[in-house]
């Protein structure tokens, strides 16, 4: 296994990632607008939405009773995994290739996001 | 405005973004959300919640692309992204603590910079050098094909990038963008790093930037499900396409008429930002 087909097998799968993420939102956003093709809607002013859209655990809920919105929002979520996904396969690649040094750096990357994504939700 | 206008809309400006972006490498981030502020009046902080959204679909829906023309290296882009995924959660952290009107400003100038770099010609400035002690020590040296050769290169002044890359990756947390413009100078003046292993080396870094604001964007409620899902799909779809239509088209040209429009954004911006309307 060498860098380059290790960067391709991974580039597959984000791209794989990616395109499963698109139809997931797809899918909400048409559900969305089928359920809200008369709402008004103004974004003039932010006002932050409840647990089922800022949260992993209220996502999850929201998308399993089918909400449109936790559909959507469940789909994005897959998005963020697909770089969160890469550096994990790096971490499994450079070890395969017996590098300690970049399995290492990997490693870290790879900390910094899951402390970032499961600190703040 | 009902909610399926809106959709229209919001999804026809981030295709154009997306699109733009994509064929003259200066990414949809930047474009959507002046695009949304200005002419939408949507909030700031829900056009950089669905911008850095559509920055990690673009980053990891064109990685394969970049990867399979042997130009980017995954070394130097992991040691880097140290530096901007610890950057990204500091700038994203100073978003929910700066007025709207400040974060306006910034993205004004981010606009203006990425105006003047459309300017100039679309190549980098350094030669292929040899690696000093740090970057030989790192083993972050690689090759790169040039006319159907292989080149080596080597790689300096890792701690002068190292810093840059933070910067490029607090700004990116601060505007929802992938700040590849920054992330690219780092790479291409700091570290001598030839350009086309700097450009795309930096687009496979630019999701995993982002995903390291994303939890933090979620948590704040940055990212709406109404306004994150036709750009999301928008800029996707127009980045798709402008791939597609890249080697058909007069980059040059393109390039010159978009860096009139960001700066037009740019002044935009600023001002709004300095009056409070933003």
């Amino acid at each position: 296994m060498d860098d380059r087909r290790l960067e391709i097998i991974i580039g597959n799968l984000l791209r794989a990632g990616v395109l499963l993420a698109a139809a997931v939102v797809l899918a909400g956003g048409i559900a969305y607008l089928a359920q809200n093709h008369g709402q008004a809607v103004s974004y003039r002013t932010f006002i932050a939405g409840g647990d089922d859209t800022r949260t992993l655990a209220g996502i999850a809920r929201s998308a399993a009773h089918l909400h449109s919105e936790g559909i959507i929002q469940f789909g994005l979520l897959l998005l963020i995994a697909t770089p969160v996904a890469r550096v994990a396969l790096a971490v499994v690649g450079f070890s395969l290739e017996r590098d300690r040094l970049y399995a290492l750096v990997s490693l870290i990357v790879l900390a910094i996001l899951a402390f970032s994504l499961l600190h703040a939700t | 405005m009902t909610a399926p206008t809106f959709t229209l809309i919001v999804f026809a400006v981030s295709a154009l973004a997306g699109f733009l972006g994509a064929l003259t490498g200066l990414g949809g981030g930047v474009v959507v959300v002046p695009a949304l502020t200005l002419a939408l009046g949507v909030d700031i902080k829900y056009a950089i919640g669905a911008s850095l959204v559509s920055v990690i679909a673009t980053s990891s829906g064109a990685a394969a692309a970049y990867v399979r023309e042997g130009y980017s290296n995954i070394r130097i882009g992991m040691l880097l992204e140290i530096a901007t995924t610890l950057g990204a959660i500091v700038g994203a952290v100073l978003a929910a603590h700066v007025t709207t009107h400040a974060i306006a400003i910034v993205f004004g100038l981010v606009l203006a910079q990425a105006a003047y770099q459309s300017f100039l010609p679309g190549h980098g400035s350094s030669t292929d050098v040899e690696s000093d002690a740090l970057g030989r020590k790192l083993r972050l040296g690689g090759t790169y094909p040039v006319d159907g050769e292989m080149h080596s290169y080597g790689v300096r002044n890792v701690p002068t990038g190292f810093g840059l890359m933070f910067g490029a990756g607090a700004l990116s947390g601060l505007l929802g963008i992938g700040s590849g413009a920054v992330k690219v100078i780092a790479m291409d003046r700091a570290m001598k790093i030839p350009f086309k292993v700097s450009t795309t080396t930096s687009n496979f870094m630019i999701g995993v930037t982002a995903a390291a604001s994303a939890g933090v964007y979620l948590s704040r409620g940055y990212i709406d499900p109404r306004v994150a899902m036709p750009v999301m799909l928008g800029v996707l779809g127009g980045a798709f396409l402008g791939t597609r239509v890249l080697a058909h088209a007069r980059v040059r040209t393109l390039r010159l008429i978009f860096g009139v429009v960001v700066a037009a954004l740019a002044i935009e911006m600023i001002t709004n930002g300095i009056l409070g309307k933003v």
